[in-house]
């Protein structure tokens, strides 16, 4: 690796009382990399990536993003890393533009850079007409590809995305992640979570938590030789199985 | 015999929005169909006109040979429902629902206790804890069992596998094939397309629209172009060489691969040297069989 | 009937399993009470009274140690005319009695009127107007000399002669408590299940929707009749409401009261899809318009017109008046019996709009 990792992370962990959520994780990200963040439901996944945002202090263990520490600088890490889920997106109520506006006053842009990125933003997704209509009006996947576009509206160096394609049709998807791969060219860093396996396949690498600690971690082609599994599902599955915990 | 279920040209409104649009189709008895498709697509709206909550702007549905405006009653006591949500009561221990939904059809659990007990078994150890405590698996296993304790003539599961992980999506649908081999009528729908292939017989809808029904192997068997997958180093740059390339006229991409949809005339070996020039390395092209999936796609710009 | 029982018994779970409900269904009616009862009071209690005399005669020092034996009034000194602004605005007095140098002399001639002044003189401190008003009342009342003044009215306060004003706000109370546990805790249950999606279960059984409705109803409706009792028991024995009147009227008008709670509570129900808003609704369609204008915190007379008018259509308003007639004045059944038809009728009316809006939304 040429360069110094964007994500950093050694012996992670984090307890909530005798239950133990992350177990020493250890993994790193090189910069422009799409990583893909995989595990069951209830395996950590959610709570290792709260403390990578800066949303939640580690028990134990250390890591930084961006060069900032998650346990000393979650305020800085948050100003410089781009955040997207199903759940947190765009305000309904508000235009496209208006929506941009905000996010961009949120990350502490100027007034003539807000204008300035709001044009570029909207001449790429082809949104020009669009722009004063009311998010809630738009179809489903506009709303998806403005919502990344907002979320890297500040540059960040690292975008997370949690399950941003849940429940979209398969057009649609695969746009999303053309944005995801142009944005990966482009120098920065995607850590996505998905449930869909054939998306694991887009990734660079991939890491399977199960029960709380990293089981696998590597690139999918390297993990598919390693298992003897035609596809990342069939990886995912047979490393998912021996999950312990019921929650 | 009667079909059990068969809708004719059901449409339903909302203010001026069509979440459905003249639907057809049926489902014969013991059958386990798909409904696959995004949200959106108009999935749900379909299973309450189904399950008589709500009535149709235009058109008719049958279940069980009963019509779901004029006999809903009728309707409500033979099947069962699973809505998008577990619809369980999370301050209900696991047991503590399950006697409810018995109750609520006026049944007792140990009447019908062998057509749940495969997927009850699994829970029971638990049967004490509140639903609201059990991990996303689980509780849609509880679910299910609510919906079948009655011995219900049809099941209606409206994405059950929806924000459940991989491998509990997996189970779920075992559990579906073995209540398919006890005669059960099963309608399920899902966004994921790669449940499809584990129905007897699926719909492709999006948009209010059905795109086509048929088996998985029907459906596939309707992809008529050639198809072939692309793989190689620098995967990003690869789809976008391919999309300029001449006698392509698609270029998706597919997991491991992209797929490429080619127009007549395209010549591989010159494609591949073509690429070869540009610097690409270690390219691979073969032609495939397409999936659900291609064909989801396919239909879906059909329709526009 | 099975599947009905082991509905009341699931809504029973429900209540029963979240503490904040248990806690507001039971804890809170006693709390009211006991709150209005002793703490928060409406009645006048300590005066504070300045003297100004420039010459204490005899009579002047009377009038003194009445105004210090009055329970309402506290005795707080001689002061100097030139004092009378700095103790008022001090705070060290809300009153100060000023008597002219000659009281004594006039008092005794009542038809001497040598410079037009008077011979007593009230100064109020009227920034708190209730204060004030009840203040002077008092001191007028011990001012006023019967000796002299033969044709002076003498007041006698009927129903409340203590003035106790935990009487008063009972029935309000009451009126309040039985409309947040009945269509407040009802609405949200209903609510509640069509935010987490079981009310399509159910709907998509036999069970008739009335049923449903119905069996929720139960455990509320129960609640509130604990409520009654505790809330009466209360009244009487910690309070010491006499209630000399029905106290089967008291009851078969609760009840009454609590079928129309119910029937709101559905109502709320068929136009709330989440819980939020049902709690909005709730809040603004009924506990302001209670509050303000039921007549449990301000008079209805006092109103201006147009409240007035708007008062009438508060379900509470007439129940609360109808609890005060046979609560507290103890008057027979026949005395509220306008107020139990108007209740009544809003009672059925509102049945009917739920039940109708109710089974719409099912189509």
């Amino acid at each position: 690796m040429e360069s110094e990792p964007i994500i950093r992370v050694r012996e992670l962990s984090k307890r909530f009382g005798d239950f133990t959520a992350v177990d020493r994780i250890t993994f790193d990200v090189a910069r422009g990399e799409i990583f893909g963040f995989l595990g069951a439901n209830g395996a950590g996944k959610t709570t290792a990536m709260r403390m990578l945002c800066g949303l939640s202090y580690p028990t134990s263990g250390s890591g930084t993003v961006a060069g900032f520490d998650i346990a000393r600088e979650g305020e800085l890490i948050k100003r410089h890393i781009g955040y997207m889920s199903q759940r947190f997106s765009l305000y309904d109520d508000l235009t496209v533009m208006e929506n941009i506006r905000l996010y961009g006053g949120i990350y502490g842009l100027s007034r003539r850079e807000i204008l300035r990125r709001t044009a570029a933003l909207l001449e790429r997704l082809d949104f020009r007409a669009e722009r004063h209509t009311r998010v809630g009006r738009l179809p489903l996947g506009w709303k998806q590809k403005l919502s990344f576009s907002v979320a890297t509206l500040h540059r960040p160096q690292v975008v997370f995305l949690d399950e941003p394609t849940g429940g979209v049709d398969p057009v649609t998807r695969r746009q999303f992640w053309e944005l995801i791969y142009e944005a990966a060219a482009e120098g920065t860093t995607l850590f996505v979570t998905t449930h869909y396996m054939d998306e694991a396949e887009y990734c660079s690498r991939v890491s399977i938590m199960v029960d709380g600690q990293i089981r696998a971690l590597g690139a999918p082609a390297e993990l598919k030789r390693h298992y003897g599994a035609r596809t990342m599902d069939e990886v995912f599955r047979m490393l998912a199985r021996e999950a312990k915990r019921t929650e | 015999m009667e079909r059990a279920i068969t809708a004719e040209g059901l449409t339903k409104r909302y203010g001026s929005l069509t979440a459905l649009d003249s639907v057809s189709f049926a489902v014969e008895r013991g059958e386990l169909f798909g409904l696959i498709g995004p949200d959106g697509a108009g999935k749900s709206t379909l299973f309450r006109l189904l399950t008589t909550l709500l009535a149709p702007d235009a058109g008719h549905a049958e279940v069980d040979g009963f019509d779901t405006v004029k006999d809903y009653r009728a309707i409500r006591r033979r099947v069962g429902y699973m809505p998008g949500r577990f619809s369980l009561y999370p301050d209900l221990s696991v047991e503590e629902n399950l006697d409810f939904f018995a109750a609520l059809f006026g049944v007792r659990v140990r009447d019908n206790y062998d057509l749940i007990a495969p997927i009850y078994r699994q829970i029971e150890p638990f049967r004490t804890r509140r639903a609201g405590r059990l991990s996303g698996g689980m509780k849609q296993k509880l679910a299910l069992c609510c919906a079948l304790i009655h011995r219900p003539s049809v099941l209606f599961l409206d994405e059950p596998t929806t924000g459940v992980d991989a491998v509990s999506r997996n189970e779920f649908w075992e559990m579906l094939d073995d209540l398919r081999q006890r005669g059960i009528t099963t309608l399920v729908s899902t966004p994921y397309m790669d449940e499809a292939e584990r129905c007897d017989r699926i719909a492709l809808i999006n948009t209010a629209r059905i795109l086509g029904i048929d088996s998985p192997k029907g459906i596939v068997a309707r992809f008529d172009e050639p198809l072939y997958a692309l793989s190689g180093e620098r995967m990003y740059d690869l789809l976008l060489a391919a999309r300029q390339s001449p006698g392509i006229r698609e270029c998706y991409t597919f997991g491991e691969t992209h797929h490429l949809i080619a127009e007549g005339g395209f010549d591989p070996v010159a494609f591949l040297r073509s690429l070869d020039e540009k610097g690409f390395q270690r390219v691979a092209l073969h032609p495939i069989r397409a999936g659900i999936e291609d064909v989801f796609m396919k239909l879906m710009h059909h329709g526009e | 009937m099975g599947g009905f029982l082991s509905f009341v018994k699931k809504e029973t779970l429900h209540i029963v399993r979240d503490p904040r409900t248990m806690l507001i269904a039971l804890l809170m009616p006693v709390v009211q009470i006991l709150l209005f009862g002793f703490a928060i009071s409406t009645e006048v209690n300590n005066v504070n009274v300045a003297v100004v005399a420039p010459r204490p005669s005899e009579t002047i020092r009377q009038i003194a140690m009445r105004i210090g034996a009055s329970s309402y009034l506290t005795f707080k000194g001689f002061i100097p005319a030139s004092d009378i602004d700095r103790t008022l605005r001090a705070g060290d007095a809300d009153a100060v009695v000023v008597f002219a140098d000659d009281y004594d002399r006039r008092t005794a001639d009542p038809a001497s009127k040598p410079d037009g002044k008077p011979a007593v003189q009230l100064i109020m401190d009227a920034s708190n107007t209730n204060t004030a008003a009840a203040g002077a009342g008092y001191l007028r009342q011990l001012l006023t000399n019967p000796e002299a003044f033969k044709a002076a009215p003498e007041t006698r306060l009927l129903f409340n002669p203590q003035m106790k004003s935990a009487y008063n706000f009972v029935p309000g109370i009451m009126g309040l408590i039985f409309i947040l546990i009945c269509a407040i805790l009802t609405s949200v249950s209903i609510v509640r299940e069509k935010e987490t999606g079981t009310m399509e279960v159910l709907l998509v059984s036999p069970v008739r929707p009335l049923r449903i409705i119905l069996a929720k109803m139960i455990p509320y409706f129960t609640l509130s009749c604990l409520n009654l009792a505790s809330i009466l028991l209360l009244a009487r024995y910690v309070l010491d409401v006499p209630m000399s009147g029905s106290v089967a009227g008291i009851v078969g008008m609760s009840l009454l009261y609590l079928a129309l709670a119910l029937a709101l509570g559905l109502f709320i129900s068929t136009i709330a899809d989440t819980q939020v808003t049902a709690l909005i609704i709730s809040a603004i369609l009924m506990l302001i318009p209670l509050i303000m204008l039921s007549g449990m915190v301000f008079p209805i007379e006092n109103m201006p017109g147009i409240l007035q008018a708007v008062s009438c259509i508060i379900p509470a308003r007439w129940y609360i008046d109808a609890i005060r007639k046979l609560m507290i004045e103890g008057l027979p059944f026949a005395d509220v019996l306008d107020d139990f038809f108007i209740l009544a009728a809003m009672t059925a009316a509102l049945i009917g709009v739920a039940l109708k809006k109710f089974n719409d939304k099912l189509e």
